[in-house]
């Protein structure tokens, strides 16, 4: 969105000071934000919901290169769309409703998703590190990308404590979390794993709030344990990671 | 639906302050999930009161995450210098979880259940 079609007897000047205001309110940025979003969320649906056409890349693009286009800084953006970044926390916290549903399935299939959980997670962030570190990525950038399986606010945490850039990991976390949904499907029938419940916690472990959010499109189940593996990821990332990824980052 | 928002922001704001006062490295949301969890399971019938509301904010998470990724925009710099580390890591690392996780688990749960229980579709 602009500043709207120019109308036809108002003086620029006049449209000019219209957009001073606007772009210096926080009403814009959340108007655009879920503007955006919805657009990108219609074509997601009629892409019948292809991976690819994940929706939060697709608004994240669009919004970039409109804050790139109007020189809007991104502090500015931000203050308009904080409203809706903050909406993370109670999300976290209503993920409680789908675990209650799928408790009786949880309590049998604990020590499975444990294993997952812990090998899964620490896979990921080492991985990571390797990687970065045999690729030359620097300290910094490698200390960033170690928590970015983990959902966005403790993955920001974790990035501060071990040396990295919060808002650095806060882009990674959303890239891996499209990168998650976009080819778990794939990755996932390559490995002839059909169980749901696998499906969704290995999703929700690697690719957290995204993964979960596209582990609820395909069924309600798969959400579920999504959602649980997100959580109880967050949980032990909070705990673990500072220590595995700190002792990791002396060694490169 | 304003209880409902209420509730959430209760458990969060008790998750944040349990967290801090207990010096856990814990976030406070996730404390508030498992506070929230442990209510619901104490008083199931606050169950229908949550539920539209959290239903429909968990139907559009997506949309939470899309200012934090806006943030790509402080960084195209040092994403662009530093282009094919991150950019492998971030493929093969996710990849990496995503299969392990997703192996370990099926692994786990062969192990404990009878192998007639494994014919799924």
């Amino acid at each position: 969105m602009n500043e709207g079609p120019p109308l036809a007897g108002v003086a620029v000047d006049r449209l000019a000071d219209v957009w001073v205001y606007l772009s210096a309110s926080p009403l814009l940025g959340l108007t655009v934000t879920l503007l955006v979003y919805q657009g990108a969320f219609m074509l997601y649906r009629r892409s019948g919901f292809h991976p690819l056409a994940n929706p939060v890349a697709l608004a994240v693009l669009v919004l970039g290169t409109l804050l790139w286009a109007t020189g809007t800084p991104y502090a500015t953006y931000f203050e308009g769309a904080q409203f809706v970044h903050f909406l993370l926390g109670p999300a976290t916290v209503a993920l409680a409703v789908p675990l209650l549903e799928q408790l009786p399935r949880l309590k049998r299939l604990w020590l499975p998703m444990l294993g997952a959980l812990v090998v899964g997670t620490l896979a990921a962030t080492v991985s990571a590190i390797g990687i970065g570190w045999a690729l030359g990525a620097s300290k910094a950038t490698i200390a960033s990308l170690a928590p970015k399986s983990v959902t966005a606010p403790v993955a920001m945490g974790i990035a501060e404590k071990i040396g990295g850039l919060p808002t650095l990991t806060a882009v990674l976390v959303v890239c891996t979390g499209i990168l998650g949904a976009a080819s778990a499907r794939g990755l996932f029938d390559l490995l002839r794993i059909q169980d749901p419940t696998v499906r969704g916690f290995a999703l929700g472990t690697a690719a957290h709030g995204i993964g979960t959010a596209r582990a609820f499109l395909v069924s309600e189940e798969m959400g579920a344990f999504a959602g649980l593996a997100m959580g109880l990821s967050a949980l032990f990332s909070a705990v673990a990671l500072p220590l595995v990824a700190g002792w990791l980052l002396k060694l490169v | 639906m304003i209880p409902a928002l209420a509730a959430l922001l209760v458990c969060q704001l008790v998750g944040e302050a349990l967290v801090r006062a207990l010096a856990v490295p814990v976030p406070g949301p996730v404390a508030g999930m498992a506070g929230l969890l442990l209510a619901l399971v104490l008083r199931p019938a606050w169950l229908a009161a949550l539920k539209p509301t959290t239903t429909t904010l968990l139907q559009h998470l997506s949309l939470l995450f899309v200012p934090a990724g806006v943030g790509v925009m402080l960084h195209l710099q040092r994403l662009g210098n530093e282009a094919l580390a991150i950019g492998v890591a971030l493929v093969l690392s996710t990849w990496i979880g995503l299969a392990s996780a997703a192996l370990t688990m099926a692994w786990l749960m062969r192990l404990m259940a009878p192998p007639a229980d494994q014919g799924r579709p």
